[in-house]
């Protein structure tokens, strides 16, 4: 029988006794919304969850420090090991995180900023007084990660802008001495002095490349103490610090402006000094669109041959909770849609017995097994469908009501609202197609049954 | 194993046996006979005499025990159940006692069946429906169901459903059974005229002789599953 007539026959007798079929279509659809509200619920926690870790910043950068072949090899290359001769590396052996690499980084897809992290120390000198302390650069990306949503004051106004932002501790400390209130400093000027590194000039008649020919020492440098002023522009609660993090110092400082400074960084300075002529960084963090393309710029980065890790497996493993917790509220879920398929097979067990006879004739009049077999089918089918379809939509319309019931609560208890429920599209189209699939296998007994029947005998049962 | 051309059915020492218990019942047993293209046959017997089971067989709903059915030369025992699907579909056509059309559908729905299991095109199936209504008289009730019928415009109905797929056997099983006298000469009239003019081979049914001998060229009489005595010898 053709796909068109055999629709046509199933929708016939799925009309002839629709009070029937209706209950247990509905009884699918209460089922399939079991399943669509407990899995958007665990959806929309992740989602939620995830959104707020995504808006951290955390979880879409990588922290990228230089690789040393023998550090890799053997320790810190017998520094400081007893009786060792210190070995430095030999040229090529390290490969330094250069301005060039920095750009090359920031070509990588869905890179969308690379930066330094650079530290000093600093001693600020407020009100005659000094207070050596830590500084960091912050690059303008961090604006939009809601580490500086709680600013007291404002962000900085540019990125080589001669500002400041203090951690709260040390705003504290200095309002305590001038008998001010934090919230004063705002808008005062500091002076902060700290070292800068300068480089020595070139004696005539010497080039660089003589210099960082043994791979030894370059040209070098000297380091004097000098002084920039700023203005303190903000005070913030206190930026989370680590690989990757954002200020992390009693001092914040806008990125280009500590670039141009030119500090001296506490970090390897045979690093810097074997790489003459060119800003070296101590280490460069990469930030991406999506925590979902972490992987694949760690190993392109590992695969340029620096060192590269991320806290994307640490979501990683979060997601793997989440895909856990999803499964155990599908296997919930399903239950109700596992009773409402005993109630398709005893649906077409009665329409078996109810057209026992009619499948007599339907053979008589030339209908192979297989034909009345996928009329069972199709009937099975299409409550599926239909219960499927339906039962998205009232588990569509139970997270709806359930996202403004806690909306309503939240609100009540001053937090702003958000959505614990969503129903992605593939959801949609997952739970129709395991509605029929279920309504399918609930129909195979009765459909094979219906088959068999003998024609002889189904022809003489009336 | 092939068969002569012009033998439209042949059965060939045919049993068909039932275990119920212990015991054996042989409802149709070493049955052989010959039915030639275009031949209006009548099977007779007493209730039970196994003349609805050897229907049964030649119409490809059951299988024989032992023996062999031939139709136009192919032997009904070695084909797949969808090989006797077809045949039924479109070799035989089928006519009960009771009619058998079904309830929920129109005139022109339960004639148009055969066609669907067939699948027929779409766009030829509402002229052929037409067309087998109309030779049995029933044109101008496409859209009635059959509770709005009486039996002898079910029964029409159901030899139209028969015809449809033009088939080149057409079975009856009792078709007169449900009909008073008059209406069931109507019918028989009806199938003697596909017989004619279709060239239909027919073999039908019946505990009525005095039917039996106004319309059969041949006469089977069947008592215990065996065939007692035929037309020939009469």
């Amino acid at each position: 029988m053709k796909t068109r007539d055999l629709m046509e026959l199933a929708s016939r007798n799925l009309r002839e006794a629709m009070l029937r079929n209706t209950l247990t279509t509905l009884g699918i659809a209460v089922g399939v919304a079991s399943l669509v509200a407990m899995l958007s619920l665990g959806i929309g926690l992740q989602k939620l969850l995830m959104g707020k870790l995504e808006s951290s910043g955390l979880f879409n950068r990588v922290y990228v420090a230089p690789r040393n072949a023998r550090n890799d090899n053997g320790g810190r290359g017998g520094r400081g090991g007893r009786g060792d001769v210190p070995l430095a590396p030999q040229p090529g052996e390290i490969k330094y995180l250069t301005t060039a690499v920095r750009q090359q980084f920031a070509a990588l897809p869905n890179v969308t900023a690379v930066y330094p992290e650079l530290r000093l120390t600093a001693d600020l000198r407020y009100d005659d007084k000094g207070h050596v302390t830590a500084a960091a650069s912050v690059p303008p990306e961090a604006r939009g990660t809601g580490i500086f949503d709680s600013i007291t004051g404002a962000f900085f106004s540019a990125t080589n802008a001669a500002e400041a932002i203090l951690q709260k501790e040390l705003s504290q400390q200095l309002a305590d001495e001038g008998k001010i209130q934090p919230k004063d400093l705002i808008g005062q000027m500091v002076t902060i002095r700290y070292p800068q590194r300068k480089p020595v000039p070139l004696e005539p008649g010497q080039r660089p490349e003589d210099f960082v020919a043994n791979g030894e020492f370059g040209y070098g440098f000297t380091i004097v103490p000098t002084e920039v002023k700023v203005r303190i522009i903000g005070i913030v609660e206190g930026a989370q610090a680590g690989p990757g993090g954002f200020g992390g110092a009693p001092i914040m400082l806008p990125l280009e402006f500590v670039e141009q400074m030119h500090t001296v960084q506490g970090v390897d300075v045979r690093e810097v000094v074997a790489s003459p002529g060119e800003q070296v960084y101590a280490s460069l963090t990469i930030m991406l669109n999506s925590p979902n393309n972490v992987q694949a710029v760690e190993d392109k980065v590992k695969e340029l041959g620096f060192t590269a890790f991320s806290l994307f497996d640490a979501a990683k493993s979060l997601q793997k909770v989440f895909k856990f917790i999803d499964l155990f509220l599908a296997i919930f879920g399903s239950l109700a849609l596992a009773v409402a398929s005993l109630g398709i097979v005893n649906t077409l067990v009665m329409a078996i017995l109810e057209r026992r006879h009619e499948i007599g004739v339907l053979k008589a009049l030339g209908a192979a097994d297989r034909d009345v077999r996928r009329l069972f089918f199709t009937e099975a089918g299409a409550m599926g469908f239909f219960g499927g379809a339906l039962g998205v939509f009232f588990g569509w319309a139970i997270g709806r009501i359930i996202n403004w019931g806690v909306s309503l609560y939240l609100t009540s208890q001053n937090i702003s609202s958000e959505d614990v429920w969503f129903v992605p599209l593939w959801l949609v189209g997952f739970a129709i197609l395991f509605s029929i699939l279920v309504s399918l296998g609930a129909g195979l007994y009765p459909a094979s049954r219906a088959a068999k029947l003998d024609p002889v005998k189904a022809l003489r049962y009336e | 194993m092939t068969e002569t051309p012009q033998a439209a059915l042949r059965t060939a020492e045919v049993a068909r046996h039932y275990q119920m218990g212990d015991a054996t019942i042989r409802a149709v047993d070493g049955v052989s006979l010959e039915i030639a293209a275009g031949e209006f046959v009548a099977l007779l017997g007493s209730s039970g005499s196994g003349k609805s089971t050897l229907l049964n067989l030649l119409a490809g709903l059951d299988r024989p025990s032992s023996g062999a059915i031939f139709a136009h030369g192919r032997n009904l025992s070695e084909m797949s159940g969808d090989e006797l699907a077809k045949y039924r579909s479109l070799t035989v056509g089928m006519v009960f006692q009771s009619f058998n059309l079904l309830p929920r559908m129109t005139l022109e729905e339960n004639v148009e069946l055969p066609l669907r299991l067939a699948e027929v095109d779409r766009n030829v199936r509402s002229s052929r429906v037409r067309e087998a209504l109309e030779r049995v008289g029933l044109s101008a009730r496409l859209t009635h169901r059959p509770s709005e019928l009486s039996g002898g415009e079910q029964q029409r109905a159901s030899l139209a459903r028969a015809l449809v797929n033009r088939p080149t056997i057409l079975l009856a099983d009792e078709p007169t059974g449900n009909l008073d006298s008059r209406t069931g000469e109507e019918i028989l009239n009806f199938i003697q005229q596909f017989n004619r003019e279709l060239g239909m081979s027919v073999v039908m049914v019946t505990h009525e002789a005095r039917l039996a001998e106004r319309y059969a060229g041949r006469r089977f009489y069947l008592r215990d599953g065996k065939l007692s005595l035929n037309g020939d010898a009469q």
